[in-house]
């Protein structure tokens, strides 16, 4: 805390004649920096009816002064006490005015405290109609996918390809470093054990299968979630907050087609051959653990990944890498779209779009891997 | 209400503010050029100009955000770009600024919004901050309030909100960015008002950037105002005496609304 704050002076005086009236006189300096005291401190009689403060020797105030007659004038009205200020200084007699008028103020909303129950049960309803949000909001981009499958929907090419830009080739960079090393990693992981059955041709199998299947499709999925799913939220989330979605709105033309539809297809777009990019370096990758530390030679590596993989590894993972498209595409579109105007709310929006897409990728891996063990794939 | 009368700065102590020959730029290009003014000390300033004269680039110069092209600022007889830390904060935190759209953080409620400033730079104990913050904000008329977030307010309110936050430390100087503009006539007047009464009490020097008529004829003790034309300041003095002297078409534009000359005593 510092040094002891200076305590400021007061008296408390009780006129004789007139019986239960007691004074209070501040004196000297009255500021932020000084001990105010509290009620207590001043050791008001208890008899006292009516109290007086009387400011005649107060030297310097600033709005703690002011503090401090609120609280007394607060403590005055809960005791039946009446309360009279007089002799301060004008400015303060102003101020003290400005807060009690009325042509100055402004009437707060009434707002009811929540009581636990009512808080869970608007909690609880609340997940409900974001499920039927959610709904609505996948409802209409199918709706504005055909429209725009039929051309029916004012969506511009220009803007499509700026996005398939902008999640496309501008990733590139991020996923190639990333899908190499998850390729040298799973390797690395892979060939320790396999050594030790002298299996380390298996290697090639195992980077094979892991990378095309999953791997591959899944980290492009979290890079593009982190990277494109936020930046949508984010993006959407102060378009809104500037009103610029609703600028669309009021030229009567949908923000659904202007602005989600262009994300979402870009997504879809590109998921795909990134997930495919991604799969060669994470392939290169586990070659080179291959060919450097387990002692295979390349031949042998292709041979060995050509056998045991087949092209539907492959498929399977191109397909994963478009629904994971899908799935960002929305989380990420709804999330900005529905932000409210603050920014804090656009904050949250880019957190929520990013959460709910992992969740829903592994979700999805979940029941794709279900179905292929189901569908022998 | 009565016009505010001039103040006259006390012989002894430097003004509040003090511009000398100052240049404000973004870059190459010059926004204004050769500003020298004092602001005295109690004086309600009003810097005057069309939109996009440099107005609020003058305000964040004068608050110490950015550093003139050339020239020197002083605060207090200070130069803040050329003074040890310790007064640089000390110069800081003896001002408050409102800015344009309230500037208030919309993670906090109101009440923290005022309180953050008391937390960090007074000893004052929980309670007496929540008294503070009580009690700045029934002055702005925002009593009842405390629990409110921005978002939750209009814009007149996040403007008095601002208002209530940039008075917090009971600043020497409030600086106040278009204060009444966006209000509608009635709170603008409203705000107006507020800020004759906090100048008139609390004795703070308040300078204001505005562009509208009405504000600046109701609160202004002093002015200047910039030409975005010839990039610098032609007049100063009370607004209307300004107008009473000036030959300045630009400035007679300005302060009849575009009206011309002979509509000069109507428009006073």
């Amino acid at each position: 805390m510092g040094k002891a704050k200076r305590h400021a002076r007061f008296s408390v005086t009780i006129d004789a004649t007139r019986p239960g009236e007691t004074i209070l006189m501040p004196e000297g300096d009255w500021l932020k920096q000084m001990q105010i005291p509290r009620i207590g401190d001043l050791a008001l009689p208890r008899d006292t009816k009516a109290l007086v403060l009387d400011g005649t020797h107060i030297r310097n105030w600033d709005t703690m002064l002011l503090a401090f007659i609120t609280r007394l004038e607060q403590y005055a009205e809960s005791n039946t006490i009446t309360f009279e200020v007089v002799n301060v200084p004008l400015g303060l007699k102003r101020l003290l005015d400005l807060t009690k008028s009325t042509s100055n103020k402004l009437q707060p909303p009434e707002r009811e405290p929540e009581s636990f129950l009512t808080a869970l049960g608007n909690k609880t309803l609340q997940v409900f109609k974001s499920f039927a949000s959610v709904n609505r909001f996948v409802g209409e981009l199918v709706l504005t996918l055909l429209k725009f499958h039929v051309g029916l929907a004012r969506t511009r090419w220009s803007d499509i390809w700026r996005q398939i830009a902008l999640a496309g080739h501008m990733a590139l960079p991020l996923i190639s470093m990333i899908g190499f090393l998850i390729g040298l990693i799973l390797a690395f992981i892979g060939s320790i054990p396999l050594k030790m059955f002298g299996a380390e041709i298996f290697v090639a199998s195992l980077v094979g299968i892991g990378i095309l299947r999953l791997m591959g499709p899944v980290m492009v999925g979290v890079v593009m979630a982190g990277r494109t799913g936020a930046a949508y939220a984010a993006e959407l989330g102060s378009m809104n907050a500037n009103d610029e979605i609703e600028a669309y709105r009021a030229m009567g033309l949908s923000p659904m087609e202007t602005l989600v539809l262009p994300r979402f297809l870009a997504l879809c777009f590109v998921l795909p051959p990134l997930c495919i990019y991604a799969d060669l370096l994470g392939l290169a990758g586990g070659m080179a653990v291959g060919i450097f530390y387990s002692g295979l030679n390349r031949t042998e590596f292709l041979r060995q990944l050509s056998a045991t993989t087949s092209l539907n590894d492959l498929f399977v993972g191109i397909f994963s890498g478009f629904v994971f498209g899908v799935l960002i595409a929305i989380c990420g579109c709804y999330q900005g779209i529905r932000c409210k105007k603050n920014s804090t709310a656009v904050g949250q929006a880019a957190t929520s779009a990013v959460v709910a897409s992992l969740i829903c990728m592994v979700i999805a891996t979940t029941i794709i891997t279900i179905l292929c063990v189901i569908l022998k794939i | 209400m009565t016009p505010p009368k001039s103040p006259s700065n006390p012989p002894h102590e430097p003004p509040p503010i003090e511009v000398r020959d100052v240049t404000l730029s973004y870059g190459q290009r010059i926004i204004q050029d050769k500003l020298t003014f004092t602001v005295k000390k109690g004086a309600t300033f009003i810097i005057m100009g069309g939109s996009g004269c440099g107005k609020s680039t003058l305000l964040r110069h004068l608050i110490g955000l950015h550093k003139p092209a050339a020239g020197t600022i002083l605060r207090d007889g200070h130069d803040l770009w050329n003074c040890d830390m310790k007064t640089q904060h000390k110069i800081r935190q003896a001002s408050g600024t409102m800015f344009q759209s309230g500037g208030l953080w919309s993670s906090m409620n109101l009440a923290e919004n005022v309180a953050f400033p008391l937390q960090e730079y007074t000893n004052l104990n929980p309670r007496e901050i929540k008294e503070l913050c009580q009690v700045k904000l029934a002055l702005v008329g925002l009593a009842g309030f405390e629990n409110f977030y921005p978002a939750e307010l209009s814009g007149g309110m996040q403007k008095r909100a601002g208002i209530a936050r940039a008075m917090a430390l009971d600043p020497k100087i409030l600086f106040l960015d278009e204060p009444s503009a966006g209000l509608d006539p009635i709170s603008a007047r409203r705000l107006d008002e507020l800020i004759i009464e906090l100048r008139e009490s609390l004795h703070t020097t308040i300078v204001v950037v505005t562009h509208e008529l009405q504000s600046i004829f109701t609160i202004a003790t002093d002015a200047i105002f910039l030409d975005s034309a010839t990039h610098t300041m032609t007049a100063q003095g009370h607004p209307r005496q300004i107008l009473q002297d000036t030959t300045d078409q630009n400035l007679i534009d300005f302060l009849t609304r575009g009206t011309g000359k002979t509509d000069r005593q109507q428009a006073i």
